[in-house]
């Protein structure tokens, strides 16, 4: 059975109750884990038909199909990965929200952290380098805090 | 000096990603590659459209070459193309017909009024050898091949200048 | 007539454009004086003009003049006068003249408040200006023109607004947005021209901080109502989609905000001044990316505009033009740049520099996650999709370092911050913190709450850190009070946009694991149970509304005996349209939202009933106001206006445009 939370925080203190699912639905389940397996799916599988949708946003008339297919399987008892397995032999990795990690993913999937990577070394070498004792202690230079000064014609510090 | 190297890579990769946007604009971003290509059509068991106390299954379909056409009487496109159909049964081409999630008393009117190009009409009213073959809408024509592969499929209608652009080709092919 | 008058400006508005870009740039070269002295009013001229043109089409449709192909696809002669005014910017032609409207308001603000600059400065980031602006005015003039007219031939009446739009949400969103958008322009332009001059300093960062804080504020309202707005307006009950359309708004903001920091360092201790420019060139770059994206056609969005390819041909030429452009000047002119200060590995300096390129990475994310689909295909590896799941998943490891950072930049010292310094208070913020999620956990346990603990753990801990630096102001014998009092304006903005990001994180977390929702039959008289409450459909009646007509929905809402709220939840069809939409009944709440949408009649009195009990969802948006509030303090911080009281007449005008 799933619990239903009423969730109230003031900062810390947290109370809540706990109450009864629904019984009448239109993808009806007797098990709360197959319940919540069917709504991930139909939230991560993509409708084929529409704009960007997923099948469960979708009121096309495949994206119904798929559901029913979808709650049929899980209500056999299909794994996640069957379900999307399934889909994807049909319709391609399109179908799934979440496209697989292969060669041609992964500039995806890892592009974004090789540079982070590159870049927090990058920096890391910059400053052990600028902080060899003879560089320059000024934060700006005279001739730039100059500027500073008469452009913005302040007199209070720039802390 | 590498630094000038650094300060270049913002330049050289939104060159790059501009590329692939120029030719984007001339795709259809819409337009979804079948998944079963390379592969056999897949196994089913459901009923003639013309005779539906007969089953049929992949075997029904017989030697290949032919195309495989998901139609419906509510799809306005699949009416567009119904003509070229004819044309291309009159031709020699061999056209099977999945009658995908239709009224079959419907169905068998417009195949008499308008001609009935295909040699065999399965009848799918559940649309499940359709999610099989991953049809996404109506019209959309499967090319198979001699030993029952799928080697294309259209998405759309077909008609005279996309047969000759390109599906003749294709066609003439899957049967070698 | 009006509307030829609306046409005549908007030409002359690209002839004033083009004379803008021109003029004060070769004047900035020669050193001619009155050339640069141009700019000013050339500047303001354009925003007239623009401003002329913008009332002209508002009338229009106020007026009904389906003469205008653009008014008799986008409005209705029954559609109320205020969605007349809205549907203005419902399509595309007009939402690209509000977005010129936004670009030469800026223009025209920047050129009456920054009086201060020298001429030389103001004319090329005027010129700069002016040419992304007859960027878009030829962009509507040749492809998108909404003065098009249908005579001699034109219809008795229009063909509606998207009944999607018709609604409060899109009145206040699209204007929010594009103001943002459009105001990294200025960021991008004061860029520019401190690259033309090789003048990239203290005194420029000085000057483009309250103008990208002020895109920024807008952007983040922007997109916080467009979230609002789908929650409530598309009836799936979900707040963010991960839709191209939401990631062309997401990338700016994300840019933006690792640009506002970025400036803030550079501003106080003159470091980081090439990463600062780039942030600068790419926050508004990656906006007119995001409109390419949206106007082309080339993604498959929900909300995307109806396009053509010599839309999108052009976008991409202009693109190529500013961006490439901009990063070409970039290559050349930033190997002369170098960067001064000092600092140690353990400083706030390294601090802030960790955050901003976790914040690049977020965008890099989110770019390559729109635009790789795009690439897959045109390689010809096939179609895929990338949606929740992915962004999801990335976003939850990458904001783990980010908020960590987040705590702990604010409490430590620029240019070197021994570590022993900070034990103790990092100890106890991550003891509180993360003892207040295991709390959590402990009474819920469940490895499905992990996210919710995570969530809360991290919320708290950069409320407890800011906490922390903020009592870490009282120092010697003054009084707390009074330490507070000290504190400048920007600092408060620091504050409020840290503990505002908290809140949105708590929400999120909350919302993204505690959401019930279920979709279930009801007939008048039944009752549900939703998350405790008890929700009663009570009746079904018809409903007549000016261009539409539909049918309603009662619904009770008790906890046990006591009501609730009465939800009145609504499907209409739309008059001319023919389409049905949705109006989801939403009781809302701070700590919940009950959300109930009506779907299909089912046969019978039974109807699909949408139920949804949404914790914490509000603190979302609530989290983006307080950030916003936050960037509002530290525009008004004194530094920047010390530099406008010598011009006491313009700081009314200031305000309203702030």
């Amino acid at each position: 059975m799933i619990k239903f939370y009423r969730f109230c925080v003031a900062l810390i203190a947290v109370c809540w109750t706990v109450s009864v699912q629904a019984a009448i639905d239109a993808y009806p389940f007797e098990d709360a884990a197959k319940e919540a397996q069917f709504r991930e799916l139909i939230n991560e599988i993509r409708c084929p038909k529409c704009q960007n949708q997923t099948i469960s946003d979708s009121d096309a008339g495949l994206a119904k199909d798929l559901k029913d297919k979808t709650y049929e399987m899980v209500q056999q008892g299909a794994s996640k990965e069957q379900v999307i397995d399934y889909m994807v032999q049909r319709y391609g990795d399109f179908v799934h929200y979440q496209p697989p990690i292969k060669q041609s993913t992964w500039v995806l999937w890892f592009g974004p952290f090789v540079f982070l990577l590159i870049a927090v070394i990058g920096v890391a070498v910059m400053i052990a380098r600028k902080r060899s004792p003879k560089a320059a202690v000024g934060q700006l230079t005279d001739t730039e805090k100059a500027r500073l000064a008469e452009l913005m014609k302040k007199d209070d510090s720039n802390s | 000096m590498n630094k000038r190297i650094f300060l270049l890579l913002p330049l050289l990769a939104f060159i790059a990603v501009g590329v692939f946007f120029y030719s984007a604009l001339f795709s259809d971003p819409r337009e979804l590659e079948s998944a079963l290509v390379g592969k056999p059509v897949p196994e089913f068991q459901l009923p003639d459209l013309l005779n539906p106390q007969q089953q049929t299954d992949v075997d029904s379909f017989g030697e290949g070459p032919y195309l495989l056409n998901v139609w419906a009487t509510w799809c306005p496109t699949c009416r567009a193309e119904h003509e070229f159909l004819n044309t291309l049964a009159a031709q020699g081409v061999k056209i099977v017909g999945l009658n995908y999630k239709d009224e079959p008393a419907k169905a068998r009117r417009w195949l008499a009024q308008l001609g009935d190009p295909y040699v065999l009409n399965v009848l799918d009213y559940e649309g499940t050898f359709a999610i099989d073959l991953g049809v996404y809408g109506a019209p959309e024509t499967f090319i198979v091949d001699r030993q029952g592969i799928i080697q294309y499929r259209h998405v759309g209608d077909v008609n005279a200048r996309v047969w000759q652009e390109k599906l003749a080709d294709l066609y003439r092919q899957a049967g070698e | 007539m009006i509307a030829e008058w609306g046409h005549i400006a908007q030409i002359l508005a690209l002839i004033v454009g083009v004379l803008l870009a021109i003029i004060p740039m070769v004047g900035s070269y020669r050193g001619w004086l009155n050339w640069m002295q141009m700019a000013r009013p050339l500047a303001q001229l354009q925003f007239l003009l623009v401003a002329i043109a913008f009332a002209a089409l508002c009338y229009a449709f106020v007026q009904d003049d389906f003469t205008l192909s653009y008014v008799a696809q986008n409005s209705n002669s029954k559609l109320p006068w205020y969605y007349k005014v809205s549907a203005v910017w419902g399509a595309h032609e007009g939402s690209l003249l509000l977005w010129i409207l936004m670009l030469c308001g800026w223009q025209a603000a920047v050129s009456i408040f920054s009086r201060a600059l020298p001429l030389v400065a103001i004319a090329r980031v005027l010129a700069v200006m002016g040419m992304i602006s007859v960027g878009f005015l030829a962009f509507i003039q040749f492809t998108s023109n909404p003065f098009e007219t249908l005579l001699p031939f034109y219809p008795v009446d229009g063909r509606d607004l998207n009944p999607l739009l018709q609604d409060i949400g899109l009145i206040m969103h699209p204007p929010m947005l594009y103001m943002g958008y459009v105001g990294f322009a200025v960021a991008f332009a004061f860029a520019i021209a401190a690259l033309l001059s090789g003048q990239l300093d203290a005194a420029w960062a000085r000057w483009s901080r309250p103008w990208t804080l002020a895109a920024w504020i807008s952007l983040t309202i922007g997109i916080a109502l467009g979230s609002w707005w789908a929650y409530y307006e598309l009836g799936w009950g979900g707040w963010w989609f991960w839709d191209p359309v939401e990631n062309a708004s997401f990338m700016p903001w994300l840019a933006g905000t690792a640009l506002i920091h970025s400036l803030a360092v550079c501003e106080k201790r003159g470091v980081f001044k090439l990463w600062t420019v780039l942030l600068a060139l790419s926050a508004f770059s990656l906006s007119l990316l995001g409109t390419f994206l949206v106007r082309s056609g080339v993604l498959v969005s929900v909300h995307a505009f109806a396009s053509d390819p010599s839309r999108g041909l052009f976008i991409l030429a202009f693109l190529f033009l500013v961006v490439g452009g901009s990063l070409a000047l970039f290559a050349w002119k930033g190997a002369a740049i170098k960067s001064r200060g000092q600092y140690d590995l353990m400083s706030r300096e390294t601090l802030l520099l960790g955050n901003n390129l976790l914040l690049v990475t977020a965008t890099l994310v989110v770019l390559v996650g729109t635009i790789w689909p795009l690439i897959h295909k045109e390689i010809g590896w096939g179609t895929i999709s990338v949606g929740p799941p992915f962004f999801n998943l990335i976003f939850s490891i990458l904001i783990v370092p980010f908020v960590f950072l987040l705590g702990v930049g604010p409490l430590a010292r620029w240019r070197r911050q021994p570590i022993g310094q900070l034990r103790q208070k990092l100890l106890f913020a991550i003891g509180l913190s993360v003892s207040a999620g295991i709390l959590l956990n402990a009474v819920f346990g469940d490895v499905e709450h992990f996210h919710a603990a995570l969530g809360v753990v991290m919320g708290l801990w950069v409320v407890i850190c800011t906490i922390q630096e903020i009592l870490a102001n009282q120092r010697g014998n003054d009084s707390l009070i009074k330490a507070l009092g000290k504190m400048s304006r920007s600092h408060w903005g620091m504050v409020f946009g840290h503990l505002g990001f908290a809140i949105s994180v708590i929400g999120i977390a909350l919302t993204s694991t505690y959401t019930t929702e279920t979709d279930v039959r009801m007939q008048p008289g039944d009752s549900q149970p939703l998350a405790g409450y008890t929700v009663r459909f009570d009746q079904v009646g018809q409903l007549q509304g000016p261009n539409y007509r539909g049918t309603g929905g009662e619904f009770s809402v008790w906890d046990g005996d006591r009501k609730v709220a009465q939800l009145h939840a609504e499907k209409r069809q739309y008059l001319a349209s023919g389409s049905v939409m949705t109006e989801a009944a939403i009781d809302a709440g701070l700590f919940r939202d009950l959300f109930v949408a009506l779907g299909e009649p089912l046969g019978g009195d039974a109807w699909a009933v949408r139920l949804h009990y949404k914790p914490f969802v509000r603190w979302i948006w609530l989290g983006a106001l307080v950030m916003s509030f936050g960037g509002a303090l530290s525009i008004c911080d004194r530094r920047y206006r010390l530099a406008r009281r010598r011009q006491p007449s313009q700081i009314t005008a200031q305000e309203v445009a702030g």
